[in-house]
């Protein structure tokens, strides 16, 4: 691997985790919702 | 091998782009966006329609689940159909075609969003919205792309189900039960989805013909799927007027059924008697395809507004 594909490698991976940790922290902000308006029923 | 001695070998390997590639925006690109969109559409159309009210938080996370649930089912698709696609034109340029991830990883994917989808579904909303939703992603990932799709030039017809799931879970979503409005809502998607795909593989039946899927224009010719057009444009006229007719809705969507329905009637006609040339430029099947996509989200949306305005 060339050093311009690393960085492109790593560029990659670094999106794919902030997707991941922006659906991660979705998740636990919906739950949380979901909880709060389940209680409520 | 063990855990430990497989970990040091993965480490030793080379990293290979091919494998490493993939930006989350193929993954994205594996939900097929375009076709969510209109999954997330009708949905939230059946949802809004359906008699009763669900708390906004439930309601986006409905649709999120349907919205989720049809990702996984495409992803599922693309990972099994990653040769078929490979070959067509219009599919090329898909992630898994392109080499821009492991196959096994958009298989995984596709099986993570349909697991989570149908338990989220499940557990935050209702278990028979969450039953249908199961089987909606099974009819597609399985009934549809491993059964039917390669056997039968009848795979549109029955496989179309797969479409017609969104508007009748949303309304399941509110109601948690199943009556002849989210049926007829089903029944309009299902008669819809035949004439508007038919329209689409006549213009592109080169690239089907390819890979070998027996797609009705391949396989029963020109003329036998002109008819068929036709025949299923009668049908939806008067399928998406029955919601009206058993009283189900009021004047603003009967009028506008009767208006989209007549249209798509009136564009199919030119479909069904003429036989392309070489070097057709398919203008009126290319017409009927367009207004098929407008015609579905007009009829919803004149559902919606029905319900909006009358209830």
């Amino acid at each position: 691997m060339t050093p311009e594909e690393e960085e492109e490698f790593i560029r990659r991976r670094k999106g794919r985790n902030v997707a991941l940790g922006l659906a991660l922290a979705g998740m636990v902000v919906l739950f949380y919702l979901i909880t709060i308006v389940r209680i409520g029923d | 091998m063990t855990g430990t001695e497989e970990q040091q070998t993965m480490a030793s390997k080379p990293i290979t782009t091919q494998a490493m590639s993939a930006e989350w925006r193929d993954y994205f690109a594996l939900t097929k966006p375009r076709v969510m969109s209109l999954v997330v559409f009708t949905g939230l159309a059946g949802l809004l329609a359906a008699p009763g009210s669900i708390h906004p938080v439930l309601g986006f996370t409905a649709i999120l689940c349907i919205a989720l649930g049809a990702g996984g089912a495409a992803a599922l698709n693309q990972w099994w159909e990653a040769d078929i696609d490979a070959g067509m034109k219009r599919t090329s340029r898909r992630p898994l075609p392109q080499g821009k991830m492991r196959r096994e990883d958009a298989r995984d994917f596709g099986l993570m969003l349909s697991g989570g989808s149908v338990m989220v579904m499940g557990v935050a909303i209702h278990w028979l919205a969450a039953v249908i939703l199961a089987v909606s992603i099974f009819y597609y990932a399985v009934v549809y792309t491993v059964w039917l799709k390669p056997r039968t030039p009848q795979n549109i017809v029955i496989g179309g189900g797969a479409g017609a799931f969104p508007p009748l879970i949303g309304w399941v979503a509110v109601t948690g039960d199943i009556t002849a409005m989210p049926l007829l809502l089903f029944a309009i998607i299902f008669v819809w989805t035949p004439p508007h795909f038919w329209a689409l593989a006549l213009f592109v039946k080169t690239d089907y013909a390819k890979v070998g899927i027996p797609m009705l224009p391949v396989v029963a010719g020109e003329t036998v799927t002109r008819r068929q057009i036709l025949a299923y444009s009668i049908i939806l006229f008067a399928v998406s007027l029955l919601p009206w007719a058993i009283g189900g809705t009021g004047a603003i969507y009967g009028v506008s059924a009767v208006l989209l329905s007549g249209a798509f009637l009136v564009l199919s006609v030119p479909v069904a008697f003429r036989q392309s040339v070489e070097d057709d430029r398919m203008k009126p099947e290319k017409r009927l395809f367009g207004w098929s996509v407008i015609y579905l989200f007009a009829l919803f949306t004149a559902l919606v507004a029905d319900r909006m305005v009358l209830a």
